[in-house]
């Protein structure tokens, strides 16, 4: 058995253990901490910044940061709501995401954490980049427009599938996901049975012919936001 | 292709079929065929029993490898700052006019490629470029001129006509016209030392002692952070690993840097000796260096360095006589990331991976290298490890300010008399140095770099120390006549260009924060636009990854705390409600590229259907 880790979060007082990360602690204790790019049973990445808590006084990201002994985390507060929902919209201007008509509308994280941190329109400039669709693959389709680079794909392919199917290629503003494969997905060792196929929080990696089997409307984040059933299975604390 | 590919698999042998050595393999395809393409992709992953994806994440992030063939002639001419103001634009131009190429293109007869490419180290020698790994500075553009004929002519680089530079640089295996602008030799760095006297008095020691010694010195991390260097020493020392490595950092891409530069080509022993004494003190036996892509030039003198001392007993088995200690030292070369000088993006590309930080905790003095306790420390600071040894801590301390003990190396440049490389006492003021370098009318200087802080004169008092002004040791100074908003301009498109792109708000912030900034430069600026710069940078600056991202925002944030009046002066009142920002011809300048015929109300306008 690891140790017992005792901290609090916004004043709450937490129990954790040695070599949890803050999100997984707090998971456990019924305490949401908003999130993209972490995903049960992944290994922790940090990219998307959007778990950001204050620690003992200095910004890090709760998905990363292990759970130490009297740490002091700041989580529910107004200047990191505003914090998470700036970086929420620069994800939004960085790519083209018009939930009107995507089928992931009502199930993508992307557009339900806009809602739950109260996100009208992106105080950011459109960026409006030219991406590839990539629909070589027979039964899964890959729409770049939507990737907010979470590395979740990369991550499950590789943890839990057994395979290589993505990984990120170039650098900057120009980086993305490439696959393994120099003909696109259908070169790729990719199944639609894989978990990588359903690890992605938004519509880049979308399932063919099943897009609207649940209509709009009675999906995931159409009647509770985001957060509301925390992955460890428990209802978030009030 | 067969043949090809047949050379591709030969490379790949050369480096044991090891995937931890993709960086070198890829320059060597690279070097090879004048591109890694796509099947080169298959022949390596193939060798190396890794997915094709992962050869083609390492081979898509560095500057310097490309997918698509390139010129038997690379020029990559610096678009440094530094390089601006030295009259770079009418070098681009020559260069353009020459060649009858646009940068990021390649000559019909595939002898020449024309690329742009930030600070390569010389700004005390701008305008300046690379020809393949050969360095050309002090251009004109009768230099270009010649350049361009004589590469035409003989298709030979050896053939261009340069005067050889100062000290090393004139050495056979340098054969270089950089020159050392070496102004002020400091008693640490510097002065003369003779090779194995500290390393032969450290292994007289216990290890756990040079880490007393080192920790007593309070000698702290000269490539910015300022850690101190005992304190690092000692919890590697501390971690649990089968192997431990001594990592050196000398891929100093910070604009304005290059004293690193200067003492690989000076005091490279010193530099080797020092991490062989953190190698005795860790108990690491082996040492890594490093090397930015642009300084490649030196590989051959470095190689040459670490054979002599091979051979000389200093490193290699049983050093100096000393029973069981082993330590030997690998140079691994760059191809252009700034953000690979982060040390744990440093540790990626060691590991022939791209060069995205690594997550942190754990930190390399617990997890690094191959996951293994790792020391990683810049170029200076393992000088002034064997200069400390060597005469002892207090020798030392009684150098520089009482929080910044010794001396620090600074790279000056810019509008100064006498732009070159310092060693000087920790504790000098701005106005001190800019009277040592000759500069007059100073309007704002740089300190750190891209990454740094602008001031102006009212601070100009300041020191530079851990203290007051911390600085990895680049100073550009800046006349009137400079605008200080195209600076912080340039510096934000270096971020743009260099931001790994792993994390949102380095990723995207910094696009967002240049293009916002560029509102100022072309007159179309808003009132709310300071507001928006400051949240914004607020956020790459808090939520950020990595030391590149949380720095990514400086050149925004200082300049609007030192210099707010040149960001009020642009904001002009157009007496209208509307934004300036909003460019109704633009706006609709792709509908009417897409109905093929001019707007009736705004196509008239600048920026209407043209593409």
């Amino acid at each position: 058995m690891s140790a017992k880790v005792a901290f609090t979060i916004d004043g709450k007082e937490v129990q954790g253990e040695q070599g949890q990360t803050i999100l997984q602690a707090a998971a456990l204790a019924g305490i949401y901490i908003p999130h993209l790019c972490a995903m049960k049973g992944l290994t922790p990445w940090g990219s998307c910044r959007v778990c950001t808590v204050v620690v003992n006084g200095r910004p890090q990201a709760a998905c990363t940061m292990p759970v130490s002994d009297g740490m002091v985390v700041e989580n529910d507060t107004a200047d990191l709501k505003d914090l998470r929902s700036n970086l929420v919209e620069m994800l939004f201007v960085e790519g083209n995401h018009y939930c009107m008509f995507c089928e992931k509308s009502g199930n993508c994280e992307l557009q339900a954490m806009g809602y739950r941190l109260g996100m009208l329109a992106p105080r950011h400039e459109y960026m409006f980049p030219a991406r590839k669709v990539d629909s070589s693959h027979p039964e899964v389709m890959l729409d770049f427009n939507r990737c907010i680079l979470c590395a979740r794909c990369i991550r499950a392919s590789q943890e839990q599938d057994g395979k290589h199917v993505f990984q990120f290629i170039h650098r900057g503003e120009h980086k993305r996901i490439g696959v393994n494969a120099a003909n696109g997905a259908s070169g790729t060792a990719l199944s639609v049975n894989d978990k990588a196929a359903e690890s992605c929080p938004v519509g880049c990696i979308i399932k063919k012919r099943v897009g609207f089997a649940v209509p709009i409307g009675q999906r995931l984040y159409d009647t509770k936001p985001i957060g509301s059933v925390i992955e460890s299975g428990r209802p978030a604390a009030k | 292709m067969a043949d090809n590919s047949s050379i591709n698999r030969q490379i790949c042998e050369r480096f044991g079929n090891d995937k931890g050595r993709l960086m070198d393999i890829l320059l060597s395809v690279q070097a090879q065929s004048g591109c890694i393409a796509s099947d080169a992709l298959d022949d390596i992953a193939k060798s190396l029993s890794m997915s094709r994806v992962e050869v083609e994440s390492t081979a898509t992030f560095y500057a310097f490898f490309s997918s698509q063939p390139k010129g038997r002639f690379v020029i990559r001419l610096c678009n440094d700052i530094i390089d601006r103001i030295s009259g770079m634009e009418r070098i681009a131009a020559a260069f353009r006019a020459e060649l009858g190429i646009d940068f990021g293109q390649t000559t019909a007869d595939g002898l020449f490629s024309l690329e742009y490419t930030p600070c390569i180290g010389m700004s005390d020698q701008a305008p300046a470029l690379l020809v393949n790994d050969k360095v050309v500075t002090r251009l004109s553009t009768d230099k270009v001129h010649e350049i361009v004929q004589i590469l035409r002519a003989t298709k030979n680089i050896e053939q261009l006509k340069l005067t050889l530079g100062d000290g090393n640089n004139g050495h056979p295996l340098v054969r270089s016209m950089v020159v050392n602008n070496l102004r002020e030799r400091g008693a640490v760095v510097f002065a003369p030392a003779t090779p194995g006297v500290a390393l032969q008095r450290a292994l007289s020691e216990q290890p756990v002692e040079i880490i007393k010694i080192v920790k007593a010195s309070r000698l702290r991390g000269r490539g910015g952070a300022g850690f101190p260097t005992g304190m690092k020493w000692e919890f590697t020392r501390g971690a649990a690993g089968e192997r431990k490595f001594i990592v050196c950092n000398a891929d100093e891409g910070e604009p304005g840097t290059f004293k690193d530069r200067v003492i690989l080509t000076e005091a490279a022993g010193l530099m080797f000796e020092g991490m062989t004494i953190a190698g005795y003190a860790i108990g690491a036996n082996e040492g890594i260096v490093y090397l930015r892509g642009e300084y490649t030039y030196l590989l051959p003198f470095l190689e040459d360095v670490l054979a002599k001392r091979r051979a000389a007993g200093l490193l290699g088995r049983d050093i100096l006589g000393k029973a069981g200690f082993r330590f030997d030292i690998r140079i691994q070369l760059g191809a252009g990331a700034y953000v690979c000088g982060e040390e744990t993006a440093l540790l990626s590309s060691c590991e022939g991976k791209a060069g995205d930080p690594k997550t942190r905790p754990p930190f390399p003095a617990q997890k690094g290298y191959l996951g293994m306790p790792t020391t990683i420390n810049n170029v200076e600071t393992y000088c002034a490890v064997a200069r400390i040894i060597e005469n002892g801590p207090s020798w030392f301390t009684s150098m520089g300010t009482p929080g910044s003990a010794g001396t620090k190396v600074l790279s000056v440049s810019g509008d100064c008399a006498s732009p070159g490389v310092y060693e000087l006492p920790f504790g000098i003021t701005i106005n001190g140095l800019l009277a040592r370098v000759g500069a007059t009318d100073t309007a704002a200087v740089q300190v750190g770099g891209a990454s740094g802080r602008m001031i102006g004169p009212a601070e100009f008092g300041r020191k530079i120390c851990y203290d007051d002004l911390a600085t990895g040791g680049s100073i550009m100074v800046f006349g009137g006549q400079r605008d200080v908003l195209a600076i912080a301009h340039a510096f934000m498109e270096f971020f743009v260009e260099e931001s790994c792109g792993y994390c949102t708000p380095c990723r995207v912030g910094t696009r967002l924060m240049h293009d916002r900034l560029g509102r100022f430069l072309d007159g179309s600026a808003d009132l709310g636009d300071i507001d928006y710069l400051e949240k914004t940078g607020k956020v790459v600056k808090t939520a950020s990854r990595c030391g590149l991202g949380q720095t990514a925002a400086n050149p925004v944030l200082g300049t609007i705390q030192g210099f707010r009046k040149e960001y009020e002066r642009r904001i002009k009142s157009n007496g209208s409600v509307f934004q300036r920002s909003f460019d109704a011809a633009k706006a609709v300048a792709g509908a009417a590229n897409l109905a093929g015929r001019d707007s009736m109300y705004f196509g008239t306008q600048k920026g209407a259907v043209k593409q």
